[in-house]
């Protein structure tokens, strides 16, 4: 009897996920609300602030989302999720998508059946260590202890690295950032690995930043980006153009202040017209308000914007553009064109 | 006075001496710390040795804690502020304790309703905790669960009354059966109340918590200790009951009853709590449908319960070995059937002896409640690891906040242990 209660509530389950994965965009209308999964805290990229309000780099992807769909950049239900849920949680149903610092990968997006829906951080793994461990390259690390996140793309890659280069090391498993500085700081490991943009800030709040360096080897790529379920592609469409909106704005001069102008009266740039919907129809073939562009970008500002208020050189966290930059300025971000 | 003796005693003292101290050797603080600290020279190097090391822990500690910066607005200026002497940052307690006590998505201005269950609460224990005061104080303790959640979720009153009218319900019923058929009376009382809150769940409207008295708050906005504290007690409340069922039923002549129990207590305390903390919170969301899942909280109290009651009975079980089979004969002799027997004679006892027992696993499972902070839920651990360290302003701040959380774990759970001790020397009732 046990048995069939439980097939019971799986095709239960499997028949109203289904359902659910159909028509998210009207869900989220529905409901008034996106159900955004974000980590539990990322120094700049996600966290409460005093007032428990959500700040950083991927929350603004979140609030850019709300704001095309709903009007409304606060219409946002957080879901915290750690390295380990964040997969359930979307594929479940209970959050719509997903901006948590995720790295694009084959397995994650074809065999977990994800949707990315583009990138909006090139960011890839580094290795910080102290400044007296006399290191200068990764591939002196032979026989090293290395402080490594468990359940990510990064534990992988270090085993890769290490392999390729024939060297030993011997990992220590942490479970979050704040973890791993401590023991980092506390001698329980020679080196720190994680994303590079995690070290810079990591560095950053420690007391003496100039006694650690982080060492010159990029040892993977890691494109991070928001991600849906698989098979809605028209809620798939919607997260991947606004993100796309906000590039195309950085790269257009649209910026949070100039944004309502712009959009008052048809200007003599097409593309910027196309985009805010003073002319075609762009927002109608997403099934949202011609304004949709302008909601977004209104919400935080273009990705030049939310980068330099969240993370840029002048925050604490300090990260050039780098790879972030537009391509027109030599780096890798190429919005598709809006026509 | 006469001669008689001049000549054979040499000196005869007339006055007494007056009352002299004793030597300081022989009284007094320096004594004290001769026998205590200095009797053989081997304590007195120990004694040596442990003022030292004492000592050394104390230098680092005090100035540490003597120098905290308590006003600043972030890490930096509280580097800035200490000029790099030592120091602890203990601002990021002033700019966050609200945060740490209630979790960082409870709205502010009803920070006064846990607050307020919170005191209620000692009022309604103190009845249940301290058996001398007045037994009309229990009527309170059974309206607070129902006063509390109100308070805390706030939303339309109907729900909590209408759960409190199911009790009653089945209550009564239960007494109107029972004098026939203690199964009947047990069985016709739980279906009675099941019908009152289906009922119920019927008749209050959809948007009724809306316009409700008291702003509705969902669960997943709690956090903090606040969370902790409701986890701990619920669960230590819910699984004592359910923990002597099982204890009970383990024992039972039964043999569906006695394998049901013994299943259920082998399984539970054969997997880690941390797995089916997971369970309730991974694993569940696949069973229920999207959005209408239930609610995170009440999947976590479930789980939590279920782990604490089979602990619970494993206890009880001991005390229920402890006693003499006489007791269960002396029952039986007065003629008394089986729920007299044990609400009368063997519970009174086994509980007794389980004092020690279950307060252990009380406290540790007040401890465990720390674990949900893994599940992505904010209790006090969680917001210190999650929003706390990941904010730019007081990423990097450990000891003050890991501080903070123990000072508070270790007030309530040294409470708890304290009253236990009271407690046993209370029911102390042998002559051993």
């Amino acid at each position: 009897m046990k048995k069939t209660i439980f097939l019971g509530a799986l095709t239960v389950a499997g028949l109203t996920a289904g359902a659910a994965a159909a028509a998210t965009l009207d869900d989220v209308k529905a409901r008034g609300k996106l159900n955004c999964g974000v980590t539990t805290g990322l120094v700049g990229f996600a966290a409460p602030d005093s007032n428990g309000e959500w700040k950083g780099f991927d929350v603004a992807v979140c609030r850019a989302v709300a704001a095309a769909v709903l009007g409304d950049p606060t219409a946002v239900e957080f879901v915290p999720t750690t390295g380990k849920t964040r997969f359930t949680a979307l594929a479940s149903g209970e959050v719509d998508m997903l901006a948590r610092n995720t790295t694009w990968t084959f397995t994650r997006d074809v065999d977990l059946k994800f949707e990315f829906t583009g990138i909006n951080y090139y960011d890839g793994q580094g290795f910080m260590v102290p400044k007296d461990l006399g290191v200068s390259s990764a591939k002196e690390l032979d026989g090293a202890t290395v402080c490594i996140q468990t359940g990510t793309t990064t534990e992988l890659n270090l085993a890769d690295f290490f392999r390729k280069n024939n060297i030993s090391y011997e990992p220590v498993p942490i479970e979050t950032n704040a973890e791993g500085q401590q023991q980092y700081l506390a001698g329980a490991c020679d080196t720190y690995t994680t994303d590079s943009s995690g070290l810079a800030a990591t560095r950053a709040a420690f007391e003496n930043p100039g006694d650690h360096v982080i060492l010159p080897e990029i040892v993977s790529k890691e494109p991070l980006g928001p991600l849906v379920r698989h098979g809605d592609n028209e809620w798939g469409d919607v997260v991947r153009w606004t993100l796309n909106s906000l590039v195309a704005a950085e790269e257009l001069g649209v910026t949070s202040a100039n944004v309502e102008e712009l959009a008052s009266a048809a200007g003599d740039k097409p593309e910027v017209n196309r985009l805010l919907g003073t002319e075609g129809n762009l927002g109608e073939q997403l099934g949202l308000p011609a304004d949709w562009a302008v909601k977004a970008i209104a919400a935080n500002g273009n990705y030049g914007e939310i980068f330099e208020k969240n993370i840029g050189e002048s925050t604490p966290i300090g990260l050039a553009r780098g790879l972030n930059a537009q391509w027109t300025d030599g780096g890798l971000l190429y919005s598709p064109p809006f026509r | 006075m006469s001669d008689t003796h001049s000549e054979s005693v040499a000196y005869v003292r007339e006055s007494f001496i007056e009352e002299q101290p004793a030597p300081i050797t022989a009284a007094g603080p320096f004594k004290w710390v001769k026998d205590n600290l200095f009797p053989t020279w081997l304590n007195g190097l120990l004694t040596i040795v442990a003022l030292y090391i004492i000592y050394q822990l104390l230098a680092g500690f005090l100035p540490w804690f003597l120098g905290g910066v308590w006003t600043t607005g972030s890490l930096a200026e509280c580097r800035e502020v200490l000029q790099g002497e030592v120091g602890a940052c203990f601002s990021v307690l002033t700019d966050r304790w609200h945060q740490l006590l209630f979790g960082f998505t409870y709205p502010s201005e009803f920070y006064w309703r846990p607050t307020l269950a919170f005191v209620l609460l000692f009022v309604a224990l103190a009845p249940v905790l301290f058996f001398d005061l007045p037994r009309k104080m229990l009527i309170f303790t059974g309206l607070y669960p129902f006063i509390a959640f109100w308070l805390i979720w706030g939303g339309t009153i109907f729900a909590p009354l209408s759960a409190l009218l199911g009790f009653v319900v089945g209550y009564l019923v239960y007494e109107k059966f029972v004098k026939s058929s203690f199964a009947a009376g047990f069985f016709g009382g739980i279906v009675a109340a099941i019908v009152i809150w289906t009922v119920g769940g019927w008749l209050i409207p959809e948007n009724a918590s809306e316009n409700a008295m008291l702003t509705a708050v969902p669960s997943r906005d709690l956090g903090g200790f606040m969370l902790n504290m409701m986890l701990g007690i619920t669960c230590v409340s819910l699984s004592l009951p359910l923990g002597i069922a099982l204890a009970l039923g383990r024992q039972s002549h039964l043999p569906l009853v006695k394998w049901i129990c013994v299943v259920f207590i082998e399984f539970v305390r054969g997997v880690p709590l941390i797995t089916l903390l997971f369970v309730a919170n991974v694993m569940l969301a696949y069973f229920f449908p999207p959005g209408s899942g239930v609610d995170l909280f009440l999947r976590v109290v479930i789980m939590i319960t279920m782990f604490a009651s089979a602990y619970i009975a494993e206890v009880i079980r001991g005390g229920l070995a402890a006693l003499p089979k006489g007791q269960y004969e002396a029952g039986d002799s007065l003629g008394l059937d089986y729920p007299q027997a044990m609400r009368l004679i063997i519970l009174p006892q086994a509980l007794k002896i389980s004092i020690p027992g279950i307060v252990n696993v009380a406290v540790g499972l007040f401890k465990d409640t720390t674990l949900v902070s893994i599940i992505s839920m904010f209790d006090l651990v969680g917001m210190i690891r999650g929003p706390i360290l990941a904010s730019t302003d007081w990423n990097g701040v450990y000891w003050e906040l890991f501080l903070f959380a123990s000072a508070l774990f270790f007030v309530v759970c040294y409470g708890i242990s304290q009253y236990s001790q009271w407690l046993e020397r209370r029911l102390e009732t042998d002559h051993r």
